[in-house]
Order: C-alpha cells, then structure tokens, then sequence
C-alpha cells in the first residue's frame, strides 16, 4: 500500500500531519502498537526536520507484508556534515524555530534509535533522502 | 465481553442517520431501513440516544422491583442525581422519598472519595501521566483504540467502587448475611449500566444493580408531587451522614483535578476526549501529572440519562458543596477507621486490558489489500458524506465494501449520476448478498 504526504517548508502548524495520517492506517492493519508508535515518532522527526530545515519535500508510505517502509524527500538544501547531524544535541536551527520548542538536535538520532533500518542520502548544496524501514512482522 | 447496554427499538427507528452520524467510534450502520449498533465498536456513550428525534433507543436497566428480593436495600446515588431536581425540592426530601421508595439504606457515591482518601491519600507520581478511570465510555474507549494509554490509567478504584465495598462491610460486621444485601447503582450514563451488566467484572459482583436515572427521577419526582412536606417519621439524611466538599465536586469537570498540586487537566464531551487522546498518543511531552477525562459535556451531569440541564445540574452541585465541610468530622473518620482492616487491601482493580480493536484482518497481507481495496473504492465514491447508503461517511461505506459488508450500489449519489460505472463497479466489487449480517462476529443488536 502506498501514500504520500506533501510537507511544506517553515509551516509548523502542520507538523505531524503526515504521521498522524500514517498511525490510523496502521492501526487499522492491526500493526504492533509498539511498532507503530516506534514509527509514529521518526516519521514525526523527520517531517519536523524537512519544515524546520529544508526547502520543503514528501513523506512516501509504503506498507508491505513483512515491514513498513517510510520515505522522507525534501528539496535541499542537503545536510553539509552527516556525522555531525547524528550527533545529539547537535543543531543547526534558527532561533526562531527553536523558539517554538524545535531544534534540540534530537531529530536524526532519535530516527534512528526508533527505525529498525535507516539509510540517509544527502549532500549540502543538493538534497536530502531518509529511508526508514520498520519490522513488522 | 463488555456487555453493550445500548438498543434499537426498530419498530420506532425510521433509519433518520441521526444516531449514525454523531457515533463517536462510527459504530452504528442503516440496514434494511432501521439503525444497527455494531456491539464490537460501541463503547456506550449514549450520544446516539441523545441524536435519536424518535426516541428509539433505550438503556437497559435492572427493573426497580428487583431490589424487593433483597431484604438489605442500599442504593449508591451520585450527588449530580440530587442536582437534577430544582432548589425547591431539599437533599433531605429527597432522601426520604428514596426511602419510601423501598430502600433502606443510602449513600452518596462521593462519599467513596473520602473514605479512599483517608484510607489511602491519593499519590500521583510525579514523573509520569495518571489517566482518570473514572469514566467507564472513556475506560472502553481507550481498551479499543488506545492500548499504550492502558499503563497510564490508575488502578485505584473509583469512588462507587470504594463506597459499595465500605457499606457492605459494615452491614456484614453489624450481623447481616452477604446474601440479603442488594446494593444498586443509580446511573446517569449507558456506560455505568453496561460495566455492571458485564460478568465477571468489578461492577457486577459491587453491584446487584443499576437503575436509570431517569427512572429514578420519575419515581422520586411523582412521590415529591403527593408528599410536599417532609414527613416526621422517616429518614432525611444518607447512611453515612456527610461528604466533603471536594467530594461531592469528583463528578463534575475538574473535580477530579481539586487538590491535584500538580498539572493535572480535564477534558470532557467524547468528541473532544478522542482528539485528545489521538494527540496524547503521538506526543508524550504533554508536562501532564493527571488528566481527567469525561465523556460526556460537562461531566456526569450531561450523562444522556439525567433530566435537567447540565449547567443548572452543576450549578446546583457547586452550591450544595459550598455548605459542606472540608473535612469529615471524627466520628465519621472513625467509622472509616472501623473498615480499614476489610478495604485497605482492596483499593486497586486490575488494570484494564486491551480489547480486540476492529481491524482488516488477522493476516497481515490480507488487511494490507482489503486497505487498498477501501482506499480504491473511496475514490470512486462522490465523498460528501450523506448517509443515505447507511455507512456514516463515503470511507465508511469503502471500508464496509472492502470487507464484503456492503454493495457500491448502496451510493445513492452514484445511482442518479452514473448508474452505468456502479453497475460495473458492483461487478468488481461484489454485490451485497442479502440478509447476510454486517462485520462477523459482531452481534447486532
């Protein structure tokens, strides 16, 4: 099964749309509901990631039999040091966002402490692809 | 099972979609021109009988005559039963047009807070989220859809819990045999009814009982209109004479928060109750100590089986509270004291489990396509959400299509703009076969 969720850049108010509509179709499969927050929370962060920090981009769902595959797809301007990114407590937020309790360089770690597969594609000066597979079986 | 406490009346039903499109949980579809209740789904909120223009729909209750067969007979009454009379009629008339009435003995049900309280004060951790279980539609609710929420919720018993167990335990201390104590409930919600109608749980071996507010009201009210006086004679006062006013406050919204040092919040009305745990859900970083949830507006005085205006109710329990003391007096403390022994290992339930939530299917690559399926036929479905086919929304209608519950021919929208591509959508989709039930395993009710 497949979805996509437009995120638009610097619009906060609809952090967690993309999430929110992912969690009531997995609960519905009848999807661990520990899985399913575990799920819940990266596609949250990461989507927060693409308002706060990027151009804008999509969240692309794809269930399948044996696990749950979440793109995340923005359109730059690509993250310039990866390592560092991963690191916690580590930002790159404007005062502004972290005004409005964004930006505590929790984002990247937590994807990956929550996704039982994560790959990252990104360059700075170009963009930024999140691949996050969930188990679910 | 969860008892389900909620029925159609089909010879009164005309299949209006008023009681199906307020259903919290979408739980209620039209068949062969009467309503249905899906039992699986309804978590006996009562906001479809608070929809229903006809009148069709009806709480069950145990008849009021049965509390004849107990030589004992004790009636637990939640103060906001008191609320629904006007200033003009006094608690302690009241009291003894209940007595008259047949029982002989009577409690306020928030009289179970302070009892709870001075046995065991209550202690909400101070790092963690405590959810109220209090409300028994919300307790259903949160078993169905929200089973992480289930570590959150409090065990220690709830109020009418407490106050049941403290009257029997004296009455068995004072000589009297268990079995000639009935003890009964009076009611404001379809919810209370249905937990006590549930075997094998809390409620039902607490309670011989529930009686419907309403019918109370009547029976009370009727007494009231031949007896204007308070007769010499008989009884004014409950069995246990006095409540704090904190207590007496624990039904309406917030009153569960008085004395919550810490952040404690309160949300009442279903509608709202679901949004917020959807939002809890996803989000723990909430700051929340204790939340308190009520699934009717206002509290239990907006219970679909109370008579009077919920605000004037609430206003009326506001100002009877501002009579009473903050604390007990000692020889009520000492009558609590009496009981420790029987109570004080008793003071927490089991906590609530999760129920069987409604889902595609038990094989995991079967709901994925039956989802798809839906998703599919919503497309092809005009999405204004009319009700006419009998599902409350076009998604509904998808979903029940998508599981061989139901026909695309159904869309009556559909018929009249295109009555070509729903011939040929049916022959995809499968036609429904008749009389053949909605959702297996669900019993219709």
């Amino acid at each position: 099964m497949h979805a996509e969720y437009d995120v638009p850049a610097k619009d906060f108010s609809v952090a967690g749309f993309a999430a929110s509509s992912i969690k009531q179709m997995l609960k519905q499969l009848g999807i661990n509901p520990l899985v399913i927050k575990r799920i819940v929370v990266a596609t949250f962060e990461a989507e927060v990631n693409v308002i706060a920090h990027s151009y804008g981009g999509k969240v692309i769902l794809d269930v399948e039999e044996n696990g749950v595959k979440i793109q995340v797809i923005d359109t730059g301007p690509g993250i310039p040091d990866l390592n560092l990114a991963m690191q916690e407590g580590w930002s790159t937020a404007s005062d502004e966002v972290r005004a409005l309790g964004y930006g505590a360089g929790m984002g990247l770690p937590n994807i990956k402490k929550n996704a039982d597969k994560l790959d990252i594609f990104t360059k700075a000066g170009d963009h930024t692809h999140i691949t996050m597979f969930f188990n679910i079986t | 099972m969860m008892h389900h406490s909620l029925t159609i009346d089909q010879n009164v039903c005309r299949g209006c979609t008023h009681c199906m499109k307020q259903c919290p949980t979408q739980a209620i579809r039209i068949h062969d021109g009467h309503a249905h209740v899906l039992a699986g789904l309804c978590i006996n909120c009562g906001q479809c009988l608070r929809a229903c223009p006809h009148g069709a729909i009806r709480i069950e209750q145990t008849p009021f005559e049965e509390i004849t067969s107990y030589k004992i007979r004790v009636a637990v009454v939640p103060a906001v039963f008191f609320a629904q009379f006007p200033d003009a009629y006094s608690v302690p008339h009241i009291c003894q047009a209940l007595y008259r009435l047949g029982f002989t003995h009577l409690l306020l049900a928030e009289s179970g807070v302070d009892i709870l309280n001075q046995i065991r004060p209550r202690n909400i951790p101070k790092d963690d989220l405590t959810i109220s279980n209090y409300c028994p539609a919300v307790m259903k609710l949160i078993q169905m859809r929200y089973p992480l929420l289930l570590d959150n919720i409090t065990v220690r018993r709830p109020p009418s819990h407490v106050i049941s167990m403290f009257i029997r335990s004296e009455l068995i201390r004072s000589g009297i045999n268990d079995k000639e104590i009935g003890i009964f409930y009076f009611t404001p919600c379809a919810a209370k009814i249905a937990q006590i109608k549930t075997s094998g749980s809390d409620e039902s071996k607490l309670f011989q009982g529930g009686i419907n507010m309403d019918t109370a009201y009547n029976k009370v009210r009727e007494y009231l209109s031949i007896h204007k006086t308070i007769a010499p004679d008989v009884p004014t006062s409950f069995s246990f004479p006095a409540c704090t006013s904190s207590a007496l406050l624990w039904s309406t919204v917030k009153g569960e928060c008085i004395g919550v040092t810490k952040r404690a919040m309160a949300v009442d009305e279903m509608h709202n109750v679901i949004e917020f745990l959807e939002q809890l859900e996803e989000d723990e970083n909430t700051n929340l100590n204790y939340l308190e949830l009520d699934a009717c507006a206002e509290g239990c005085a907006g219970g679909v089986l109370t008579v009077r205006n919920r605000f004037l109710a609430n206003e009326r329990l506001r100002h009877w509270a501002q009579s009473l003391p903050s604390e007990l007096d000692d020889s009520l403390k000492e009558r609590i004291e009496a009981q420790r022994a029987d109570l004080e290992g008793k003071l927490e339930t089991q906590r609530p489990e999760a129920s069987e939530a409604m889902t595609w299917d038990t094989d995991t690559a079967k709901a994925i396509h039956k989802m798809e399926n839906s998703r599919m036929i919503a497309k092809a479905l005009p999405g204004i959400d009319c009700g006419l086919c009998g599902a409350p929304t076009c998604k509904a209608l998808a979903d029940d299509i998508a599981r061989s519950e139901a026909s695309i021919r159904q869309c009556v929208v559909l018929k009249l703009k295109d009555p070509k591509m729903m011939n040929q959508l049916s022959k995809i989709w499968g036609e429904r076969t008749k009389g053949k039930s909605l959702y297996k395993g669900n019993e219709f009710s």
